[in-house]
């Protein structure tokens, strides 16, 4: 199915809840409310001719200046072979959304992902931990203001360039 | 054991908690399980990963575009030509950049001998896990030939860096082709007996059938994607259905599991899947040295690579399934966000639900035939 019908079926079911949609990209997106993520993707999935059975990708991405971070979905469907993107805005300073876990269970480590690289809260999940850094890591890397902390656990994470070293 | 038989027997079990890995040898790389197991019976196991983040996601903001396919070597030691090539897709498909024809068939030729290597490592050492030694050596003899070849391919034999924005590196020379046609001969016998050595063993068998087992809903869920998602019986193959590169106009079949010695999804169908897919490749092979036209390897990119702001994913068909590359530009000369999605990352995290009432030999059978590789999963 044509990603702009997708997106006039979805809005047909959340009035007022979705908006923004780009046609004319490479991957079609559309922008949803942060509160209405899991009834979108319920529908999208369980909807007889949308059938999106899997999430492919859960990522997040850090615009600083506009200060927001956008969590985006891929949807695909093996059944029908169409996908569409999903895109939630969410406030820089006070990331939260709601968690997709319920519709797909592969949300739970994707979203531990975002969680530990990006710090966005998913609210109800069920095991919110860092995943790749340690427990006790300070800030989120990939956002575009990170700063690496000097030291961890007494061990310095800079190093002296190489190549000064050598030309001396 | 239950209250009854304990007090009738006076044995009894504790729970116990045991960390496996991260230096174990079944763990293919650094991860780690914590495992709480009642005798041998195992309750849960949780995985531990991130041993090896090496915020490869990260660098690709600070380097440029053409200087960021190096990196995605790293993504996955065993499978770095796909990762090669998922970015230079995406790279393309954002700025619209056609590879030359030669070059796409250099691309698939090199690709099919690197799923190869990466087959047979995951059979190899999954015979390795469950006990059997030898046809670990046979899969790596066959291996070390293809990465001879890879290194008259492209100069590398484990991080290629071959696959270029527009194309590859350097052209497949003549002589070399006769030497992968040689090296087929060989190869496809040895299918066959690897098949007599491992796949027909009856132990082997036994191990495997009905342990482990994936229902189609639950790697739809969990969104398996490769080998693991056809052996639960889902045919679905991106070479075939979102096709890419030359893959339309070549002849392939897509295994799936069969269940033939167990039930539908269970560790041998996952295994079996695999074993199919490396004569599928040689087919295709053998197709690509015979059509390989003549004419450049690789299109006039600009050394300054800047493409308009937007953003696209694309996926290609690695020997772990479905990787998807997401990027995102701004217009300058660095990508303003690479996010790689990894078939090992989402089988990592079924292994938690699927451990539950396995015996502790069994965590091994099912790790090996997830064919999950740590550097893949953390990144």
């Amino acid at each position: 199915m044509e990603a702009r019908e997708i997106y006039a079926r979805l809005e047909r079911q959340l009035a007022g809840k979705v908006s923004d949609f780009k046609g004319e990209v490479k991957e079609p997106y559309l922008t949803v409310a942060a509160d209405a993520i899991v009834a979108a993707c319920r529908f999208l999935r369980d909807d007889a001719d949308l059938r999106f059975e899997v999430l492919s990708d859960l990522t997040a991405l850090d615009w600083p200046k506009e200060e927001k971070i956008q969590v985006v979905y891929h949807l695909f469907s093996y059944s029908q072979n169409h996908q569409i993107v999903l895109k939630v805005d969410l406030p820089r300073d006070n990331p939260k959304v709601v968690t997709v876990e319920s519709v797909w269970k592969v949300a739970n480590w994707l979203e531990r992902e975002v969680y530990d690289l990006f710090g966005v809260i998913f609210e109800g999940h069920s095991d919110l931990r860092r995943i790749m850094l340690p427990e006790d890591w300070v800030g989120y890397p990939l956002r575009k203001d990170y700063v690496e902390q000097e030291e961890y656990d007494g061990i310095s994470t800079q190093r002296a360039p190489l190549v000064e070293k050598l030309l001396r | 054991m239950d209250g009854t038989a304990q007090a009738q027997s006076g044995f009894f079990t504790e729970e116990m908690t045991i960390s496996v890995g991260p230096q174990h040898p079944s763990t293919h790389g650094v991860l780690r399980f914590v495992v709480k197991t009642d005798g041998e019976v195992i309750g849960e196991a949780i995985p531990d990963v991130g041993y090896l983040h090496r915020s490869i996601e990260k660098i690709g903001e600070k380097v440029t575009w053409h200087g960021y396919v190096p990196y995605t070597d790293r993504a996955d030691y065993l499978a770095a030509m796909f990762a090669n090539q998922g970015f230079c897709l995406a790279a393309e498909k954002l700025s619209g950049i056609e590879v030359t024809r030669r070059g796409e068939f250099c691309r698939v030729i090199a690709c099919e001998l690197n799923r190869l290597a990466s087959h047979l490592i995951s059979v190899g050492t999954f015979g390795q896990d469950i006990g059997a030694m030898t046809p670990f050596v046979h899969a790596l003899r066959e291996r070390e030939t293809i990465n001879n070849l890879m290194e008259e391919i492209c100069g590398a034999r484990l991080t290629y860096n071959y696959i270029r924005i527009g194309g590859v590196g350097y052209d497949i020379l003549p002589e070399t082709c006769a030497r992968i046609t040689e090296f087929l001969d060989h190869f496809e016998p040895i299918v066959d007996e690897f098949n007599r050595l491992l796949s027909g063993n009856k132990i082997f068998i036994e191990r495997l059938a009905g342990v482990a087992v994936i229902t189609k809903e639950d790697a739809l869920a969990y969104n398996l994607v490769g080998p693991n998602l056809r052996g639960s019986g889902i045919k679905w193959d991106i070479r075939r259905d979102i096709p890419y590169s030359i893959y339309p106009e070549l002849d392939f079949e897509v295994p799936i599991g069969t269940a033939q010695v167990g039930t539908l999804g269970d560790s041998y169908d996952r295994y079996w899947v695999r074993i199919c897919e490396m004569r599928e490749s040689v087919k295709i092979l053998r197709q690509c040295l015979e059509m390989m036209p003549k004419g450049p390897a690789i299109a006039k990119v600009p050394r300054k690579f800047k493409p308009a702001a937007g953003e696209c994913y694309a996926r290609v068909e690695a020997p772990r399934g479905d990787m998807g590359f997401y990027v995102v530009a701004d217009g300058s000369e660095y990508p303003y966000r690479v996010r790689i999605r990894t078939g090992s990352y989402t089988a990592m995290s079924i292994i938690d639900k699927l451990s539950k009432g396995l015996m502790i030999a069994d965590l091994v059978a099912l790790i090996g035939s997830l064919d999950v590789d740590a550097p893949e999963i953390d990144r």
